[in-house]
């Protein structure tokens, strides 16, 4: 990238703009928590109905640029984002923008499930009940019912919506999670190492459900597994000490990556 | 040997003990560590622990032991029509005894045998050695007091023996069973498990004690006064009266004070519950971390400020003025300038005591507000709700129960609470529902009835502990549920 002008680089983008429609832009995109710098200029487009695995050694910045597109660092004391970014061509760190706008556009699936302490109904309806998305009883009932079974939990918990949400196994609360998260109608769904806290065969029914939802979501992931990085996703990215080493697609980037680093990484000598 | 001596003879021995023990550990490993069971400092403290524990307890039980003894010999030779007089006159005369064998110790060899020759002459005596007494000694009490003075002599040289027995005794079995496969450690740590134990009974006993001391001065008053007069009676007037008289027994209900109590309570949960907790919610919520570290400290100021100082308040700033402005307020509506609220009243006693719980309602709420995962405030969050939605829908559903048992736990703070309401509610024990009219408490009564010149014979003193035992069964239980609560909460979480 550093090989090429400024000039060119805008160019290339603008070429690959033509053909391909990205749902969020990142550009030159910084991240400070106090005085340490988290990101470095970091350049990454996030195209539609696509799945992007972010990949990279612990601390290299991705679930930092990953709550960058929500603005969930917005919660964290003392953290500061410069550069832009876009959501169909919206700024969304525009002072005019709504963050609460913002997070609904762009849900968020977290690395522990994180149900509320209520039933599995009002989980669902947790989103929905806030952003008015539905009048009547029925409309919920069909939005909760849509959502799990988006999710692929309806048949597992149809006969128990009533009970509490934290009683559920664990990679059932985090289907739980993305049915609350799907609820709200997003365009683009974020997750954080979604099945870091699961079993193996708890995983395999999330990696099925991520690969499902890319029909109707632009999805983000980050994921500690190669192996999953490279069952999930279309396009990867990896990240090294904050910086962004590489992007490309998936099928290339554990074949024949551009970056000795990636190289490294992939076959596991560091990270 | 006085007994601080002993307790530096027995200290020597135990680091003696100590030095020697570890010296030894240290041979028997022959420069191998490895081939102990416990490193050497433990073979050590062991030998010291063995050397100094035994000579404490044989120090513990003699000194209770010893005076009984003695007390029991010396009243044992009483001439018999002392003995036949009354207990009282007993104790008078032991009193005296003691007080001559003291004075006997100052005597010089002929005084002494001068005072013996003629008993009459014992009083002057002793009072020109600063040792005053009650009245002419019989002669009896002379050899009395010298067997006393004997007898303490002879016991404290036997305990001195018997302690350094014990001391060294100790030391040398414990130094004798010294050996590698020894495993010094788990008895050392064994002993500090006990301490630990004996640390944590005390408090308990202590409550046992304080519990059951009150229960006795109860039941003496319910022999006198039925219970449920006590208990449902109405009418609180106990009439003070002369010492010894008992016609005139009073009246004394229970519920004027209970009433009092709760309905000051409930004024000032008023205004410590809704200021508490939303200072609860801006400090965990809102607040940056520079207003949290200087706003919270600040906070938990109040609860540091004595509660003798917040009645003061209450009586010269918060009454004066409530009175005052009622009256202005009065004057306003009606043109007539005359006060509605009392200074004294339940209103007044209520802020000033809700002001003192703001601190504690703030503080237990806040440490269980923090105490939600932040896993679910992002949750919600990344759902697009607001703060305050996820105030209201998340964090608050999750942290009631927590809040509840706070809650509790500042009730029955309010309900104990003494020198807000002795100062600022009054004294008139009354029923009504006025909250501008003075009322009192159960604390305030208890303070009441136990100031000033008291036999501890009459109803009119006793009640203070039926009300004693009343309120700690009150707030007892108040704690009890409160904890119950907080511990099911905190299982949700873990």
């Amino acid at each position: 990238m550093n090989m090429m002008s400024e000039a060119a680089v805008e160019k290339a983008l603008d070429r690959q703009m033509n053909d391909i429609s990205y749902k969020m832009i990142g550009k030159d995109v910084s991240v400070y928590y106090g005085e340490k710098r988290a990101l470095y200029d970091v350049n990454l487009n996030v195209r539609e109905n696509t799945v992007t695995a972010l990949i990279g050694p612990s601390g290299c910045g991705k679930s930092t640029f990953l709550r960058t597109l929500n603005r969930m660092n917005d919660t964290i004391d003392g953290c500061r984002v410069t550069g832009r970014i876009t959501l169909d061509s919206d700024d969304i760190y525009d002072p005019n923008i709504d963050v609460v706008e913002l997070r609904a556009r762009v849900g968020m699936v977290f690395q522990k499930p994180n149900p509320f302490p209520k039933s599995i109904y009002e989980n669902v309806a947790y989103g929905p009940r806030i952003h008015g998305l539905a009048k009547a009883k029925a409309d919920m009932d069909a939005i909760v019912e849509q959502s799990l079974q988006k999710a692929g939990l309806w048949n597992e918990v149809k006969d128990r919506l009533h009970e509490g949400g934290t009683g559920l196994s664990g990679g059932q609360q985090q289907r739980l999670c993305i049915a609350r998260a799907v609820a709200v109608s997003p365009e683009v769904i974020l997750m954080d190492e979604p099945c870091s806290a699961l079993d193996p065969i708890a995983t395999a029914k999330v990696e099925e459900l991520i690969h499902e939802l890319r029909t109707n979501f632009t999805i983000v992931i980050v994921t500690h597994s190669m192996q999953q990085a490279a069952r999930v996703s279309q396009r990867t990215a990896m990240f090294h000490l904050g910086n962004l080493v590489e992007e490309n697609d998936t099928d290339k980037m554990f074949t024949n990556p551009d970056d000795q680093r990636t190289q490294d990484y992939i076959m596991g000598r560091f990270g | 040997m006085s007994i601080s001596f002993l307790l530096l003879i027995i200290a020597v021995i135990g680091v003696a003990g100590y030095l020697f023990g570890s010296w030894r550990a240290n041979a028997l490993a022959g420069g191998k560590l490895s081939s102990l069971h416990s490193r050497p400092g433990y073979y050590g403290s062991f030998v010291a622990i063995w050397s100094i524990l035994p000579a404490l307890v044989v120090i513990l039980v003699w000194i209770i032991a010893s005076p009984i003894y003695i007390s029991s010999t010396v009243r044992g030779g009483f001439p018999e029509e002392v003995k036949a007089t009354s207990q009282a006159e007993q104790n008078l005369a032991y009193n005296m005894i003691g007080a001559i064998s003291r004075g006997l110790n100052t005597l010089s060899a002929q005084e002494r045998e001068a005072m013996f020759q003629d008993s009459a002459t014992a009083r002057t005596v002793l009072a020109a050695k600063g040792v005053p007494l009650a009245a002419d000694p019989a002669p009896y009490m002379l050899t009395s007091a010298d067997d006393l003075n004997r007898m303490t002599q002879a016991s404290s040289t036997f305990l001195s023996i018997l302690v350094i027995i014990a001391a060294l005794a100790g030391a040398f079995l414990s130094y004798r069973a010294i050996a590698p496969k020894f495993r010094a450690r788990n008895r050392v740590e064994g002993v500090m498990l006990v301490s630990l134990i004996a640390a944590s009974s005390i408090a308990i006993l202590t409550t046992v004690g304080i519990v059951a001391s009150m229960a006795t001065e109860a039941i003496h008053f319910f022999n006198m006064v039925p219970a449920w007069e006590f208990f449902f009676g109405t009418t609180w007037d106990p009439r003070f009266a002369a010492a010894g008289a008992t016609a005139s027994a009073g009246q004394f209900g229970l519920i004027p004070l209970l009433a009092g109590t709760l309905y000051i309570g409930f004024v000032a949960m008023l205004v410590a519950v809704p200021v508490g907790l939303f200072a609860a919610i801006y400090m965990s919520e809102y607040a940056s971390r520079t207003v949290r570290s200087i706003a919270k400290p600040l906070l938990e100021v109040l609860a540091g400020i004595p509660t003798i100082v917040y009645g003061f308040f209450a009586l010269i700033t918060v009454g004066p003025f409530l009175r005052d402005i009622s009256a202005q307020l009065n004057g306003l509506v009606t043109g007539n300038y005359a006060s509605f609220i009392q200074a004294q009243s339940v209103l007044t006693a209520g802020i000033v005591m809700g002001i003192m719980l703001i601190p504690y309602v703030s503080s237990l709420s806040d440490d269980i507000i923090t105490a939600v995962p932040r896993a679910l405030r992002d949750g919600s969050l990344g759902l697009g709700a607001t703060r305050s939605e996820t105030i209201k829908r998340v964090i608050m559903p999750a942290a009631l129960p927590g809040v509840v048992g706070a809650l509790l736990m500042t009730a029955s703070r309010a309900i104990g609470e003494t020198m807000i309401v002795v100062l600022a509610a009054g004294v008139a024990a009354r029923m009504q529902l006025n909250p501008f009219e003075p009322m009192t408490t159960v604390t305030v009564k208890i303070v009441n009835q136990l100031t000033g010149d008291l036999e501890f014979t009459s109803p009119q003193t006793l009640v203070a502990f039926a009300l004693g035992i009343t309120l700690f069964a009150i707030t007892l239980c108040l704690n009890i549920y409160a904890l119950y609560i907080v511990r099911k909460y905190r299982e949700q979480y873990e």
